[in-house]
């Protein structure tokens, strides 16, 4: 069969970087080409060329083996090429349907026929196995029903080629399983698909043929039946990773936290303890009030009833300042959201949580300011020209340790890591794995959330598990099995459709 | 790699001042038409003519850096003038009504600003909201305590601030200068100034940070407040003054110098230098073209037109 895209010598610099270095895809009809790599490999920085976001220095653009020039978006659109990105792209104030229909809305004479767009939303909706109200607004639905008006929005118009970036991200297993069904639906129509995904698992699930990048090249170009999971991660790292998890040697102290019977509008009654080195993993589906658990320790959320001791001294939380300055570390789900400053530079955004430390009389002391930064942005191997580098230019991965460089420079003796490898690869994963234990071995308290059982499993000294806001269940190390925790996760199960 | 780093950053100081070089341009071109334009004398009174609105500018600059605005300078201009003349006018020894006058129009700017703070903060209505009631009640208000007659009579020394002269530099020229200095090391060398900027690029991630974000942009206001004030005493006492309808559409010309200044209206990004640069640019405009003999309402086509030729400058870079 023929190729319908072939992406040729593709060519993309940026200022100080060569983000795309002769870059060659094919895509054949019904087919599912996979594209893995390190965060900074250059994937992103691909689909946005394939799109027409952002125009590419040289190479070719063949659909159908013929040569294609488009320069924006709607363009591309128009040849059937659509792309499910990363980060959300849909309008909050407006319906599902709206937003499934958004630039080919459905017209009667002059006017929008909603009726009818709303009735075509909730088939495709239904087709994906989803029950979601299209008239509800974007801003009022889960993360993963976000996700998927994302799919239906892509899939409903002329499509050719369909490209996801990272689409199972914010999903549960029985969500993904149902976008794989979609996407073998799509094959059978014979759609070409390029997909994304950190998560390999996934990759041998569905993939016909992979791609991986590294630094900007093809490192590797294969059918998947000729490929195994650790040759993969060999050519996306450039070399062999040992264990998947590292092993941590850090020993139990006294009990550094403890919650007593705290509750805020989205938790209820949550009791635990957590030790000095130790690693707490937090399980629970999405929705189950795990984020909403740490943000309340935190002093992100009200708390309305229960008591927060440090040390075994009780401590009174009202903001997240205060709960700085009492020795509590946060690093949010969303760093783009809740995390970066995309105006200020690599060390601004690290030194900004410690200012008070680095500070000569009324003004910021710039050199040890810039000394203190450049330890952390050497020590988590931020990729980068330098610290004064803005933000807004780094790939996902080294965005999140320039996060997590910030919570470093506070010194915290209690670190709470929010989902920390969501939409990152392996490599720095294993990075943040290592630091973790690190961390614990300094005598640290750890919390994790993560929504990837194996991940939390391996890393975990205990793991709790929440469900509707309550914990429902604390798990030892030995005792812990995915079945387990998925049980717990899911205890009020009449309920459980509206947590995912 | 290191020398596209050099390359980078060349292009970076370049665009910082290519407001700068549109000065320069400026200048150049009106020195061609007049003799008069380039003497030590008509800078100076260019500086003079600039001052009131570059002042608040300066307060301006930090009001926007936090993606916020406020509309309520011009008004402010008028009412701290009218309460500055009419407390220097109570029969009282002369430094002391004047220091008393100067005192009261200032805590009234920190008072304004402060109000528009709580309810930007505590009652989250958006700022243009907030601001342009403030500028109406402020208005308002000058008119309703003159019943629309100006303030006169006031004590010759009064009028020192506004007309006198340090070493042959006009005294609203000095404090301008001083404002801007001061401006510029609190937004790039303090604690402070790093967290308008982080309030401005992601107010969220700001108060996730540990920032008391709430106290940052209630500081902001309270500052252009009382640099607005502080105008308004130096117009006060240009005008020898106080008139209800002083500082009529100042913030207009004021958010046109930052922003041609380069500031962007959805914080984050700015300078102070920027803002001098801006309300300079439109001062010479405004100046050369007097020289030139051109018609005030020719001129307020051209220097509009100005405004958006640089602004589209910016974008076009940035692009």
């Amino acid at each position: 069969m023929n190729n319908i895209l072939e992406m040729r010598d593709i060519v993309k610099k940026y200022p100080g970087v060569l983000a795309l270095d002769h870059v060659s895809i094919d895509l054949k009809a019904g087919d599912v080409h996979c594209l893995v790599g390190e965060n900074g490999a250059g994937k992103s920085t691909l689909m946005k060329i394939l799109s027409g976001a952002v125009r590419k220095d040289s190479g070719e653009i063949f659909i159908d083996s013929k040569k294609t020039e488009y320069n924006s978006p709607s363009e591309s659109q128009a040849l059937g090429i659509n792309i499910i990105y990363q980060d959300f792209k849909l309008v909050p104030e407006l319906s599902a349907a709206s937003n499934i229909f958004l630039g080919r809305e459905l017209k009667e004479n002059f006017f929008l026929n909603m009726k009818e767009m709303n009735i075509k939303a909730a088939e495709i909706i239904s087709q994906l196995g989803e029950d979601i109200d299209v008239t509800l607004p974007v801003n009022r639905l889960s993360t993963a029903e976000r996700q998927m008006i994302e799919i239906a929005k892509a899939i409903i118009g002329n499509v050719k080629i369909l490209a996801m970036d990272e689409p199972t991200a914010p999903l549960t297993s029985k969500e993904i399983n149902n976008l794989f069904n979609v996407i073998k639906k799509l094959k059978e129509n014979g759609v070409g698909i390029i997909y994304i995904s950190h998560r390999l698992e996934e990759i041998f699930e569905t993939g016909n043929h992979v791609t991986v990048l590294r630094d900007g090249k093809v490192v590797h170009s294969a059918d998947m039946k000729d490929v195994n999971k650790d040759g993969l991660i060999k050519f996306m790292v450039g070399r062999e990773l040992a264990n998947e998890y590292p092993v941590n040697n850090a020993v139990k102290g006294k009990e550094i936290l403890k919650l007593d019977k705290l509750s805020s509008d989205k938790i209820n009654d949550v009791s635990f303890s957590l030790h000095h080195g130790e690693v707490l993993g937090l399980a629970g589906l999405v929705g189950a009030g795990r984020s909403e658990l740490v943000r309340a320790v935190f002093g992100a959320d009200k708390i309305n009833s229960g008591k927060i001791y440090i040390d075994n001294k009780e401590v009174k939380i009202n903001s997240p300042k205060e709960a700085i300055d009492a020795g509590i570390a946060l690093l949010t789900e969303d760093r783009n959201l809740l995390g970066l400053f995309m105006n200020l530079s690599i060390r601004e955004n690290i030194s900004i949580s410690s200012l008070g430390k680095l500070r000569r009389g009324v003004f910021i002391n710039r050199e040890t300011e810039t000394f203190e930064t450049k330890l952390q942005f050497d020590k988590l191997r931020i990729k980068a020209p330098s610290v004064e580098t803005s933000v807004e230019s780094l790939s996902g991965g080294n965005r999140q340790k320039v996060v997590l460089a910030r919570w470093l420079e506070t010194n915290a003796d209690i670190f709470i890591f929010d989902e920390p490898t969501a939409g990152i690869d392996v490599g720095v994963k294993f990075e943040i794995y290592n630091l973790i234990n690190a961390l614990a071995e300094q005598g640290k308290g750890i919390i994790v959330i993560s929504s990837e059982l194996p991940e939390l499993i391996g890393i975990s000294d205990r793991i709790i598990v929440m469900c509707e806001g309550r914990i429902t269940g604390i798990l030892q190390r030995s005792e812990v099995s995915q079945e387990k925790i998925l049980n717990l996760a899911t205890k009020f199960s009449s309920k459980v459709k509206n947590a995912g | 790699m290191q020398g596209e780093i050099r390359r980078a950053k060349l292009v970076e100081i370049i665009s910082e001042f290519s407001i700068g070089l549109a000065l320069v341009a400026e200048i150049i071109l009106f020195s061609q038409f007049s003799q008069y334009f380039f003497t030590a004398e008509n800078l100076l009174n260019i500086s003079l003519q600039a001052s009131i609105t570059a002042i608040i500018a300066a307060g301006m600059t930090f009001v926007i850096l936090t993606a916020g605005i406020d509309l309520s300078v011009g008004s402010l201009v008028a009412f701290a003038g009218i309460l500055a003349t009419s407390v220097i006018k109570i029969d009282l020894p002369v430094y002391l009504g004047l220091s008393l006058g100067i005192l009261t129009a200032l805590l009234f700017g920190v008072f304004s600003g402060y109000i528009a703070g709580i309810f930007v903060t505590r009652f989250k209505i958006t700022p243009f909201i907030v601001t342009l009631a403030l500028m109406t009640i402020w208005r308002g208000a000058s008119f309703v305590y003159t019943e629309g007659r100006p303030i006169w009579d006031l004590p010759e020394t009064f009028s020192y601030l506004g007309g006198g002269r340090i070493i042959g530099v006009p005294v609203p020229t000095v404090i301008m200068i001083i404002v801007f200095i001061v401006s510029h090391i609190v937004l790039t060398k303090t604690r402070f100034g790093r967290y308008v900027y982080a309030v401005g690029g992601n107010l969220e991630a700001a108060r996730l940070a540990g920032i008391k974000t709430n106290k940052i942009l209630i500081s902001v206001y309270i500052i252009s407040g009382v640099l607005s004030a502080l105008s308004g005493i130096l117009l006060a006492s240009r005008i020898n003054s106080g008139q209800p309808n002083a500082g009529l559409m100042y913030e207009l010309d004021v958010i046109a110098a930052v922003v041609v200044g380069g500031t962007s209206l959805f914080g984050g990004r700015g300078t102070i230098i920027g803002t001098f640069l801006g309300a300079m640019l439109i001062a010479v405009l405004r100046n050369g073209l007097n020289l030139m003999n051109v018609g005030s309402y020719v001129q307020q086509v051209i220097v509009g037109s100005v405004i958006l030729l640089a602004v589209l400058l910016d974008q076009l870079r940035k692009g």
